[in-house]
């Protein structure tokens, strides 16, 4: 199946982003890191397990009438580096937006450790994860040194 | 400024130079010769738990070389207990301070101390992270035994879960090449993070629950307490703690120059009869622990230890 046909299974949006190239099954996590899963006030489309050529299989998400911010695709990093997102205006792909998991993952994430230091809500540093290995997405925090569950982390946005 | 967070703050050959630097300082430690090396400095210690060896050997070590020390106190009452954050905390004391001891009851806090502050932290147990300057003092003590740290056979046994001299110590271990086992009940297993990082630096790291059988080829037996809270029921808390303890018995057929150590306190899972042993070396390593803090106190604060190579 092209990777046309894989965008068409759900409606072209007018406005909005679409993240194509999503890893199968990591559509959920995506959501729930860009709070679109529960009180989500725009419309979303969700596509999972689809056939890619880059990938094997992929999930798509389009989400009407909102355009990711940077700090969504620090997020959307975490969980889907390999995504391709595309931001849409009057139906046609205005502008593409590269999202890559750097050295560091600053202010985006709070540590899932419960007796780290940085659970204490008014300590001031930021909260910063070490990426200790790009391709498997995993991450130690800076301060206490524990690898994070990323199913757990998607709940600890900041 | 550079502290020293974990072990990797320190390479091999820092680890050497800092023992050889506290090997000349042993006569200091003992008070028979004066050398007020950190005359004019400061330490401030910040201990947030409660410590006796680790706070009193930091400050014996200071005082020996002509520092002077800062102390917390009491926790409940100093400003903690108004809500002040670590951050604040760590301000302060960097401005009335040279240098840094800290103990903390959350893990990281010492490297979010390291963060905030302008002169350099000593991590003197982090929750269950690190316990940095508690590994020097321990391969101090094994280097005084043995002669060598490269290649011994070392057992770690008892509470390896929670137990942070160990998750320092184990990553020094295997640095040097030794062979580590293990040795802890199902429920008190080293955090499998650990474990995965020492055999992905090439750690020769065994695990079992049976500390005995690891008794007969063991260079040194590193026993570490077992907590009764630890455990859901006091019978199952008996029943696994008797499996983890010494009695000097049980050092029948050990290698003649095994050396038992213990951070301390012990409670039971060292019998006195060991005491009066030639393997027993943990008072002599509580001892050390005044000489190695003197020579870390030293190298952060850009201090020489007279009597090593120009």
């Amino acid at each position: 199946m092209s990777n046309e046909s894989s965008m068409r299974r759900v409606t072209a949006i007018r406005n909005g982003t679409v993240i194509d190239h999503i890893p199968a099954g990591g559509a959920l996590r995506v959501l729930d890191l860009l709070g679109l899963r529960d009180g989500a006030s725009v419309p979303v489309s969700l596509v999972m397990n689809v056939p890619s050529k880059k990938l094997g299989s992929k999930d798509i998400i389009k989400v009407e009438d909102r355009e990711l911010t940077g700090d969504e695709l620090a997020r959307l990093a975490l969980v889907a580096a390999s995504a391709s997102v595309a931001i849409i205006r009057a139906y046609t792909v205005a502008e593409k937006r590269e999202i890559s998991l750097g050295d560091e993952v600053v202010n985006v994430v709070r540590c899932t450790f419960s007796n780290c230091i940085t659970q204490h809500p008014r300590e001031p540093l930021p909260h910063r994860l070490r990426v200790v290995d790009r391709a498997e997405v995993h991450l130690r925090c800076h301060y206490c040194g524990r690898p994070q569950d990323l199913d757990a982390l998607v709940k600890n946005v900041i | 400024m550079v502290g020293l967070i974990t072990m990797e703050d320190l390479s091999n050959e820092d680890v050497i130079e800092v023992l050889d630097a506290a090997e000349r300082l042993l006569p200091v430690a003992r008070g028979e010769s004066y050398l007020p090396l950190l005359q004019g400095r400061i330490l401030g210690n910040l201990f947030f738990e409660p410590s006796t060896r680790t706070r009193m050997s930091f400050e014996t070590a200071m005082k020996r070389l002509g520092g002077d020390v800062v102390n917390l106190g009491d926790v409940s009452t100093s400003s903690v207990v108004k809500g002040e954050t670590l951050f604040d905390t760590v301000q302060m004391v960097d401005g009335y301070t040279d240098i840094i001891a800290l103990r903390h009851p959350r893990q990281g806090a010492a490297r979010y101390a390291q963060d905030a502050a302008r002169v350099p932290v000593l991590n003197g147990g982090d929750g269950a992270g690190h316990h940095p300057t508690q590994t020097m003092l321990d391969l101090f003590t094994i280097r005084q035994a043995h002669g060598r740290l490269e290649g011994l056979d070392v057992v770690l046994a008892g509470d390896l879960r929670y137990g942070r001299t160990v998750h320092s110590l184990s990553h020094a271990l295997v640095r040097f090449g030794c062979r580590v086992v293990l040795a802890s009940p199902e429920l008190l297993r080293m955090p499998s993070e650990i474990v995965e990082d020492l055999r992905a630096s090439g750690g020769d790291v065994t695990e079992t629950t049976d500390l005995h059988a690891s008794l007969a080829t063991a260079d040194v037996v590193y026993m570490t307490r077992i907590q009764k809270e630890r455990f859901a029921d006091e019978d199952e808390y008996t029943k696994v703690a008797g499996a983890y303890k010494l009695h000097a018995r049980d050092l029948a057929d050990v290698r003649s120059d095994m050396i038992v150590m213990h951070p301390l306190p012990r409670v039971d899972e060292i019998h006195p009869s060991v005491d009066s042993t030639r393997h027993a070396k943990y008072f002599e390593q509580a001892f050390n622990g005044v000489v190695t803090r003197m020579a870390l106190l030293c190298r952060l604060l850009g201090v020489d230890v007279p009597g090593g190579e120009a």
